[in-house]
């Protein structure tokens, strides 16, 4: 016990010791958690928007009066002609161009006006988005005229009534900070434990720490003790900065969540001994880790959902650790998540880290050969 | 023993000469055969890009298809069941069935389903009395992007539902909405609305931003620690020729690798390019510029591997990766926010290549963005130069 | 004809530290200048200032009439150096690491063929041109670096410690090499912590906390040592007792263990020889005068050796062992596919014995130490430490064995004081005998000022004493020695020796291999490797006088070993002609 406790606060020193390495550990995570939680949003706002006029009736003047004054509207240019309208997509001046044909008020009287709406699709999220706010507006607007106009049928039209469970007004920060701490403590956790083993290789340490009574299996064991300490407070304290200073309810158990936070850095740590004992350098490490930790952030669901990826990617994804625990914190933030789908998750994350873990050793032991 | 015979003889001052192609040619003989012989830069270069291109294709999809939606049929209509039929036809969403709302709370909570549609009992009857039916959409608003396009198209559904069983129904007849005002929309250069099209451009930024920052950010540190970088200074190389020398063979491995990406974007994942090749080399050339330099300009403030690693990661992939705009829209972010990311080069870039791969030749979009890169290029440079001296004095 | 190489008024500082302090020194051309001073005197300092790779704080330096500062350029063209790591390309072949620099220099065509034809041969490179760098041993990466550095045919070249790590035919070769240079007008300045290879420079500079000590031939200073020098032998009672007992009689300025008799050096003082007689009498030797070197000139010089006793050894209590054999190992082999690295390999160590694995570079001494201490698993045969055989009592035998890497591998992000809690930690100490242990080796080693310091800000000396003060925490009855004093110059390397003899005499039995030929002096006995295979096993002296011929009559170590590596090659030649 002894000699286990002396490797793990010689790992713990060897990590946190320097100020230099304790601010690079530390300090950028953080930052960027607030950085990109504001800026890693796929709301849509701010847009800029380009109307060509050829009616000038009341209705047409009426919807644009409305479009300019709409939230997520930046600005609204009215241009002269076709061809221009066409140019400012073209030279991302607008990403959304309309055309109100000549006699549109008019056909809005008599049954129906046509508004063409083009996107660019380059942006084709933003665009799409964008597009369902301009049919809401001009829903609105048809109710409007109808009641004005009394021409309204008699007949009312079944409605669709939405609702958004656990975050109602889809604030993005309330899905992005809870996904950013999982995967940075994931990054730091990675290259910590990445570098640790091909370090002592290249100081020549390592030789010193074999001839040891130090056994593979102690050596592996401390090796994962700072990452998982750096990597779980670290993942702590932004769980902390989502609910105290981004006021995202946590609705869960901080309880599970604290358990299988660990869970989870475990799990990656095991992933990144793996890596460190086939590495031969420090460069190798660090690449290496690169390599491995953007495929696991994109197969884990963060950017874009699992269910919409093919298959064969989606079967992958049970083996990213990040995709579990993704859903366990976005859970329970947000959700309230049940105990029992909190262990439907947590493990397979048990399963990840003993097994990288168990390949570590023997890939240790082979050192030894 | 037989010296080579002596160039010079004692005394004279033989001519220094700030640069020589020679010289310069021979650095990067030298570093090219480094990389060549490095398994992990070639990794880089070459092995990421195409499982990064391959993920970017697949796994990062925003486009929504077969979302999991409960449909709860409360009403046992015949206008309610065909309506459920309705939601179950479309290819967006995958329907679980339930009778009960309660069964499909759970699977919401579980993330088994990602919202559900409650066809209320009495739906018929309203519809018919003239009553104003209201269908119930219950999305999970912890993934807002997937809830969003749920309410959107669920709502599309029943309109299109209404418009079909009354074709005389004034007012309906678009995606999006029952409305006196129709609009007819047309999305320009991506009319399948394919992400994959928006997100391989973005990738390949990505990718050439790695190889760029990183590794010669990488590179440069490593003369340093293994003390070549001494013996380099104890020739006649200029710190000029140095800093060249490490430019060109990772400027022409960037370029190397943007043609893999785009042949590969082009004939695996049909993305397809309206542009022409030699503005998107020159695009990515110009990119190169401010992204080399920056990978100098770390590893010149470093001189340490593990830091400079850090560094490329905080300043140069993550930026790259969240800040470009290729998968969130900058207009949407903070006006602070896009302040900063007027000098990230990967934002520029996005742009121009979405735009040479989608659009085609936009030489207005080209030449601001070719602009902006260069001048944070410049900047980059003129820093590093400061920085460095041929000198071991610090 | 003016110097190569001529300093005036030189003064270098980093930040607040004085690295060199006030040089006027002229080095002339078509002579070889050795550079030569304890570590940190300011060697590698000066050296990068004449390859102008630093600008002088004060003073100036001019190479060939061209200044540093305000001619670097012209510098770079007319200096050759070789950096101590030799700045080498380890990814790239012997022929491209030669092409790099070619072209750096300007070295082109029909000029560049004959050039590498004749630093090839030159340098004995010709059949290794394709190997990467990196896969080259030691002494031919050092002949590369040379010839990367000989490109241009510079005017002044410039080596730093050429020779660490390098085994002695590999230097031979190099000392061949250097000597034509200079013949032909080359001035070369040749930095070392060797001193014997001090005594072969034409001219010697002696550095010393930043100062200029000495400046002139190496006979001179040899010169002012005459009569001082002694060697005591048979000395029945054991040569380390005496040593230690020599060591702190007043009239003792320095001494070392020479094979079977002790070299002892005399202070100034008239009674000095009287009292070394009255002592080798007490301890029944005889005393022979001897000719001095240049080593007890310069230890002379920096104030004498240091003491004979070692306050760690006289703590250890006497270490006892079930067999007389501490190490041993039968048919041991080691392959790595085809190579044979060790090649059955046999031999016994006793207890309280140095034993010494010596062998050029290649030879396979590295692999097999490796293997009697379980860094390496063997491939056959079989290999045990303190009685315990390491494979299947690998932990057992591990408890017993303390290991001091070469370069001190102590962790540098760790405090001193946190090295010694890890490594007392990592051997299972605990409790009040853990805090004990450490006290201890805090006070007899004097590291108390430095505790909360990081090993690699030390002192050379000091980061020895903590590395071995880590080895020894757990009190191992095997200590094993890589290449323990490569580099480290003669002051701190005797400090060292005192400690390895005082631990010796308490029954700890010592294993090391060394490149360091003065070294093996020191060892009871000594097995030389040629080829994956023990060639010679004997004591030092026997293997001296195997040595013996007419062109050596008094071999030294250094060239024994030569001789009997030459011998093996021949022999194997014969063999092959056969």
């Amino acid at each position: 016990m002894s000699r286990l406790r002396a490797q793990i606060v010689k790992e713990l020193l060897s990590t946190l010791r320097d100020p230099r390495a304790r601010f690079v550990l530390i300090g950028p995570p953080l930052m960027q958690l607030f950085l990109f939680s504001f800026a890693a949003t796929l709301d849509v706002n701010n847009v800029d928007m380009a109307v060509l006029d050829q009616d000038g009736g009341p209705v047409a003047i009426e919807w644009v009066q409305r479009l300019e004054s709409a939230w997520f509207v930046d600005e609204l240019v009215k241009v002269k002609d076709l061809q221009s309208l066409g140019e400012r997509i073209e030279d991302q001046r607008a990403l959304v161009g309309l055309h109100i044909p000549p006699g549109f008020s008019g056909d809005v009287g008599s049954g129906g006006g046509t508004v063409q709406v083009l996107l660019d699709g380059r942006q084709a999220n933003a665009a799409q988005i964008a597009l369902s706010y301009l049919g809401g507006i001009s829903r609105q607007l048809t109710f409007e005229l109808q009641g004005v106009s009394g021409a309204a049928s008699s007949q009312a039209l079944p409605q669709t009534v939405v609702r958004h469970w656990f975050n109602p007004n889809l604030n993005y920060i309330w899905f992005i900070v809870p996904s950013l701490s999982a995967t940075l403590a994931m990054f730091i956790a990675l290259f910590v434990t990445a570098l640790s083993i091909a370090r002592e290789r290249e100081l020549g340490t390592f030789d010193q720490l074999l001839v040891s009574p130090a056994t593979s299996l102690e050596i592996i064991v401390s090796k994962t003790i700072p990452a998982l300490v750096i990597g779980t407070v670290l993942a702590t304290l932004m769980v902390l900065a989502g609910i105290v200073i981004f006021r995202i309810p946590f609705t869960g158990s901080f309880l599970l969540l604290m358990i299988t936070l660990v869970l989870f850095i475990a799990s990656v740590v095991g992933i990144g001994l793996m890596l460190s004992a086939v590495c031969q350098t420090q460069q190798q490490a660090i690449l290496g880790t690169f390599a491995i930790a953007i495929p696991l952030v994109l197969i884990s669901g963060f950017a874009t959902p699992v269910e919409n990826m093919p298959p064969a990617l989606q079967l992958a994804a049970q083996f990213s650790p990040l995709k579990h625990y993704l859903i366990i914190v976005q859970g329970s933030f947000l959700k309230a998540l049940p105990a029992t789908e909190v262990f439907a998750n947590a493990w397979p994350m048990a399963v990840l880290a003993l097994v990288s873990m168990s390949v570590a050793v023997v890939f240790v032991q082979r050192r030894l050969q | 023993m037989n010296v080579p015979a002596s160039t010079t003889s004692r005394g004279d001052r033989p001519a220094a000469a700030a640069f020589d192609l020679r010289r310069l040619i021979a650095l990067m003989q030298k570093e090219g055969l480094q990389i060549v012989r490095d398994p992990s830069a070639l990794i880089i270069a070459f092995v990421l890009p195409v499982v990064l291109l391959f993920l970017f294709a697949y796994a990062v999809s925003l486009d929504v298809e077969g979302v999991r939606l409960g449909v709860v049929l409360e009403d046992d209509g015949v206008a309610a069941r065909q309506l459920a039929n309705a939601y179950a036809a479309t290819p967006f969403f995958e329907v679980v069935p339930a009778y009960d709302r309660r069964q499909v709370q759970e699977l919401l909570v579980a993330g088994t389903l990602r919202g559900f549609v409650v066809i209320p009992e009495g739906f018929d009857g309203a519809l018919a009395s003239g009553g104003e039916p209201r269908v119930q959409v219950i999305t999970d608003g912890s993934q807002p992007n997937t809830a969003n396009f749920v309410s959107g198209y669920a709502d599309g559904v029943l309109a299109t539902w209404l418009a079909s069983r009354d074709p005389t129904s004034r007012g309906v007849g678009s995606a999006s909405g029952g409305s006196g005002i129709a609009l007819e929309q047309r999305f320009w250069f991506n009319p399948e609305l394919e992400s994959r099209r928006i997100l391989v451009p973005g990738a390949i930024a990505i990718v050439i931003a790695m190889i760029s920052i990183l590794l010669t950010a990488l590179v440069v540190a490593r003369e340093w620690e293994r003390g070549t970088m001494e013996a380099l200074f104890s020739t006649p190389v200029s710190i000029f020729e140095i800093l060249l020398g490490k430019l060109l063979p990772y400027f022409a491995l960037g370029l190397v690798a943007t043609l893999i990406c785009t042949l590969l974007a082009v004939t695996v994942f049909g993305v397809p390019l309206r542009g022409s090749v030699v503005a998107l080399l020159l695009l990515s050339g110009v990119f190169l510029v401010p992204a080399l330099g920056q990978g100098l300009l770390i590893s010149a403030l470093t001189r340490n591997q593990f830091l400079a690693s850090q560094l490329a990661l905080v300043s140069g992939f993550l930026p790259a990766f969240l800040l470009s705009g290729f998968l969130f829209p900058i207009d949407s972010m903070p006006r602070v926010i896009q302040w900063v990311t007027a000098i990230i080069p990967a934002r520029y870039f996005v742009s121009s290549l979405q735009t040479v791969f989608l659009a085609g030749d936009v030489w207005s979009i080209f030449l601001p963005d070719i602009f902006a890169m260069l001048a944070v290029g410049a900047v980059f440079f003129a820093v590093t130069a400061l920085t460095t001296r041929k000198s071991l004095d610090r | 004809m003016g110097a190569a190489v001529e300093i005036r008024g030189l003064v270098k500082r980093f930040g607040d530290l004085v690295a060199l302090n006030g040089l006027d020194i002229d080095i002339q051309a078509g002579a070889l200048t050795g550079l030569v001073g304890p570590d940190g005197a300011g060697k590698t300092t000066l050296m990068r200032l004449m390859a102008a790779l630093m600008a002088p704080s004060e003073g100036c330096v001019r190479v060939d009439g061209f200044d540093v500062t305000t001619d670097a350029d012209v510098v770079h063209i007319i200096t050759g150096y070789m950096p101590q790591r030799f700045g080498l390309y380890e990814d790239l072949s012997v022929m491209e690491n030669l092409q790099t620099f070619a072209s750096l220099r300007g070295l082109g065509g029909e000029q560049r063929r004959s050039t590498f034809e004749r630093l090839l041969h030159f340098t004995r490179l010709e059949p290794f041109t394709r190997r990467l760098a990196g896969q080259l041993s030691g002494g031919m990466k050092q002949k590369l670096g040379l010839a990367c550095a000989l490109m241009a045919r510079p005017r002044v070249l410039l080596l730093d410690e050429p020779s660490v790590g390098v085994d002695p035919v590999s230097r031979q070769d190099l000392w061949r090499m250097v000597g034509e240079l200079t013949s032909e007008g080359m001035a070369v300045v040749w930095s070392t912590a060797y001193l014997d290879e001090a005594e072969r420079c034409a001219h010697v500079l002696l550095l010393n906390e930043g100062g200029l000590v000495y400046q002139g031939p190496p006979d001179e200073l040899t010169g002012r040592l005459a009569g001082r020098s002694l060697r005591v032998d048979e000395l029945p009672s054991g040569r380390r007792e005496f040593l230690a007992a020599a060591l702190d009689a007043p009239g003792v300025r320095d001494g070392v263990i020479q094979g079977a008799g002790v070299r002892l050096v005399l202070a100034q003082e008239p009674t000095a020889a009287a009292e070394v007689e009255q002592l080798a009498a007490a301890h029944g030797g005889t005393v022979r005068s001897v000719p001095p070197r240049f080593e007890d000139a310069f230890i002379d010089l920096l104030g004498g050796g240091p003491g004979g006793r070692s306050a760690i050894a006289e703590r250890l209590e006497t270490v006892r062992l079930e067999s007389e054999v501490a190490v041993s190992c039968h048919h041991l082999s080691k392959r790595f596919g085809d190579f044979v690295a060790t090649d059955d390999v046999s031999f016994e160590v006793q207890q309280g014995e140095i034993f010494g694995l010596l062998g050029p570079n290649g030879a396979g001494k590295s692999t097999t130490f490796k293997m009697l201490c379980g860094l390496l698993k063997a491939s056959s045969g079989e290999a045990r430490v303190a009685g315990y055989d390491l494979r299947t009592a690998s932990g057992a035998a591990k408890l017993s064995l303390g290991y001091m890497a070469q370069k001190f591998s102590l962790y540098g992000l760790l405090s001193v004081r946190q090295n010694l809690d890890f490594f007392s930690g990592v051997y299972g100490l605990k409790g009040r005998l853990r805090r004990q242990r450490i006290d201890e080796m805090i006070e007899t080693f004097a590291l108390g000022p430095f505790l909360n310091r990081s090993p690699d800000v030390l002192p050379l000396g000091f980061k020895q004493r903590l590395a071995l003060a880590c080895s020894l925490m757990h009190r191992p009855a095997v200590l094993f020695l890589d290449e323990p004093t490569s580099g480290v110059d003669p002051i701190t390397r005797r400090e060292f020796w005192t400690h390895i003899n005082g631990l010796v005499r308490r029954g700890v039995t010592v294993m090391v291999t060394t490149h360091f030929m003065d070294e093996a002096e020191y060892c009871d006995r000594v097995a030389l490797m040629h080829q994956a295979k023990v060639i010679a096993l004997d004591t030092p002296d026997a293997l001296k006088a195997e040595a013996r011929s007419a062109t050596h009559p008094d071999p030294t170590m250094e060239q024994a070993f030569i001789a009997l590596v030459e011998a093996q090659i021949a022999a194997g030649q014969r063999r092959a002609a056969a």
